[in-house]
């Protein structure tokens, strides 16, 4: 379709980027491209094949006051440990559910984290429910890591989740956050996942790469999403390409 | 060797670390897990009626949940079906016929294997696949590294992708190779050393003269557990065993390219192969390293010999030895997977040296093993629940796989150990964690 090759015969200049952080990718600013810098507003879009979930519209149905926009999130936390791989979020029997089908993609967020071993006793979703109450996931290290399957960073998302706060990612996980725009993989600067407990309510402020949690009066300065941030806001890789003139709008 | 495989992939003289670049892509392939959800998005993102960037860089390969009876799955091999012959994508490894593999003459089994058996790794080139082990075909001195669906839909547009430089990590590894280690005590050795996240978002790149002795499918297992240290890909520069491997497999030209010798790496190992011993891996986590020999009061309750890091000829062949050795018995169940239909071909026909003429097969048999199964990704991920010796209740497996995090081979409570050919075959025949120098003397 001519919506490719009209774009990509003009290679972005080599990107000498240097990085603070190991992990903090920039990985969407091609500098021959010119952008507005896009500050975070929500988005409204309208439910239909296209569309997923945003952070804005993630009202997940429980009591616990959860509310978002896109650049606060503020929610009860779920606390998990080091190296969580791809098949403690999503076992690969559900991996036969297919993202793109719109049913599927709920059931797929039924199973979030399903894996974990029993010793977590707290579950991240209750059985019967679809989503999760966790609108917040906090990790440890190489967080993500095994398999490069993109179903975890979409179980996350269609669970419920609006970010995760881990102190390192494997590369996959954090390629696929960023490029379905399903989840905010942020990084923290301490272990965090050692000082929270399940069900703290923690509240996230992008902008400011802060994170609070109420329930202890702690904060936490976690390290800035940078570029890969105005690529998840506006819902993933494609929509941010459409949007910035990258790729031409669809029609129709 | 990995800066400058991506330099030419984007048409620059020359990149660093750190740089984000757009590639072309040489290669790109998909199975039946990932194929729908990326076929999904392409169609959603470029138009229901977009065809493909190039239908002969395109290759697919049904491998995962073939030997099922879960409907889901088998309509994720048709919707593969629909796409290529709609696309008329050159090359489709298709199977109908899930009765027999045999009656099948395009499937050949596990991706990673089938590229490489099929010609599609080379030199020098960038090789893209919706599976996390596509770093597997770094073997053959090339790029390659595993992306997810959307990411793989882009591709499949554009035939480019944004990538960042990674920088590497030097791992020279010398020495004679003793008798009773195989590749795969090596490579445990070194995520052992480094960690599951010691390569993260790194490049690995294997020299020194214990690697130019490995022959194509030993370079593979390598390269195969590289994700397993985090990293984004692992290369072994091509060589003449390269080049004469790749002589009856593909026409399609090639130009390999090698690391400069003033090349700077980010941290250099140095391992003395002729000094290590038989390794494991244990519950839960491909970098808890152990002796083999160290882990013998643990008591096992089946083996798997097989799949994308154990299960080609080579390996069997290792297994095979053992058993040839012991002359005994299998005490538990032990259940062999080919990673493809040549592998399976080659148990049943190749004599295994010193066996007298014996096939692989007929050894297995005399010991008491299962018929070999249908090649194919198997239990490895412990798949839909019907799978062929999938772990549905918690017990202690050893394994020649490359991952043993909880629940991966379907129980979470199953306890699973990464081990070599030798090191999975000895335990088989006593029950329990074995260092293989018991039956090789």
């Amino acid at each position: 379709m001519a919506a490719s090759s009209s774009t990509f015969t003009r290679n972005p200049t080599s990107i000498a980027t240097s990085f603070n952080s190991k992990l903090s990718l920039s990985l969407f600013s091609p500098r021959s491209i010119k952008l507005p810098y896009i500050h975070p507003q929500p988005i409204i879009k309208p439910l239909g094949s296209h569309a997923r979930p945003l952070p804005v519209l993630r009202a997940t149905a429980t009591p616990s006051a959860e509310s978002t926009n896109a650049t606060t999130f503020h929610g009860i936390c779920y606390v998990v440990g080091d190296n969580i791989d791809t098949d403690q979020i999503i076992p690969a029997e559900y991996l036969t559910l297919v993202p793109s089908n719109p049913a599927e993609y709920e059931k797929l967020g039924s199973y979030a984290l399903i894996g974990l071993p029993a010793s977590y006793e707290t579950r991240f979703i209750e059985p019967n429910e679809m989503k999760t109450k966790y609108s917040i996931v906090i990790g440890g290290d190489n967080f993500g890591c095994g398999s490069s399957r993109e179903h975890a960073p979409v179980s996350l998302g269609a669970a419920g989740v609006a970010a995760v706060v881990a102190e390192s990612y494997a590369r996959i996980f954090f390629r696929n956050s960023v490029s379905t725009g399903e989840i905010y993989p942020l990084e923290s600067e301490v272990r965090i996942c050692e000082e929270c407990k399940t069900g703290d309510v923690v509240t996230i402020e992008l902008a400011e790469s802060r994170l609070i949690n109420h329930t202890t009066g702690k904060e936490y300065k976690l390290k800035p999403i940078g570029d890969a941030g105005p690529v998840i806001e506006a819902g993933g890789i494609f929509a941010y390409a459409r949007k910035t003139g990258m790729i031409p709008l669809q029609s129709g | 060797m990995t800066e400058k495989i991506l330099a030419r992939a984007s048409e620059k003289p020359q990149l660093s670390p750190g740089e984000n670049i757009w590639i072309n892509v040489d290669t790109l392939m998909t199975h039946d897990v990932f194929g729908p959800g990326s076929i999904g998005i392409f169609k959603r993102e470029f138009g229901e009626n977009a065809k493909v960037w190039d239908r002969e860089k395109v290759v697919i390969i049904p491998d995962h949940y073939i030997f099922t009876t879960d409907e889901r799955a088998n309509r994720n091999v048709d919707i593969l079906r629909d796409f290529c012959l709609e696309q008329n994508i050159k090359y489709f490894y298709d199977i109908k016929d899930l009765s027999d593999f045999k009656v099948n003459p395009d499937y050949k089994g596990v991706c990673h294997v089938a590229l490489a058996q099929e010609g599609h790794c080379r030199p020098g080139e960038v090789l893209l696949g919706t599976d996390s082990h596509t770093c597997t075909a770094g073997a053959f001195g090339q790029f390659a590294t595993g992306i997810g669906n959307t990411d793989a839909g882009f591709v499949l547009g554009t035939g480019k992708l944004l990538l960042k430089v990674p920088p590497t990590l030097l791992f020279v590894m010398d020495g004679e190779m003793p008798d009773y280690l195989l590749v795969k005590d090596l490579i445990l050795q070194i995520i052992g050393e480094i960690s599951v996240s010691g390569a993260t978002y790194k490049s690995m790149e294997f020299v020194g003269t214990t690697v130019e002795s490995l022959n194509m499918e030993e370079r593979m297992t390598l390269c195969n557990m590289v994700v397993e240290a985090g990293g984004k890909n692992g290369v072994v520069s091509a060589d003449s065993t390269t080049f004469k491997y790749l002589e009856d497999k593909t026409s399609v030209p090639y130009e390999p390219v090698y690391s400069d010798e003033q090349a700077r790496f980010l941290s250099e190992y140095r391992f003395d192969i002729s000094k290590l011993e038989p390794l494991v891996a244990k519950p839960h986590s491909p970098d808890n390293r152990a002796l083999a020999r160290e882990c013998k009061d643990v008591k096992i309750d089946r083996v798997f010999i097989g799949y994308c890091t154990g299960g080609k000829t080579e390996d069997f062949m290792a297994a095979a030895k053992v058993f040839l050795n012991s002359d005994k018995k299998v005490k538990v169940p032990t259940f062999l997977v080919p990673a493809a239909q040549k592998s399976w071909m080659d148990l049943f026909s190749i004599p295994v040296p010193g066996s007298g003429g014996k096939t692989c097969s007929q050894i297995f048999e005399e010991a008491g093993c299962d018929t070999p199964a249908n090649p194919s990704c198997s239990a490895c991920m412990g798949r839909p629940k019907d799978t062929y010796a999938r772990m549905n209740k918690p017990m202690v497996c050893l394994s020649t796989a490359n991952r043993n995090f909880p629940g991966r081979m379907g129980h979470k409570e199953g306890q699973i150990y990464l081990a070599s050919p030798y090191t999975a075959a000895a335990p088989a025949l006593t029950g329990y964690v074995t260092d293989p120098r018991e039956f090789l003397h």
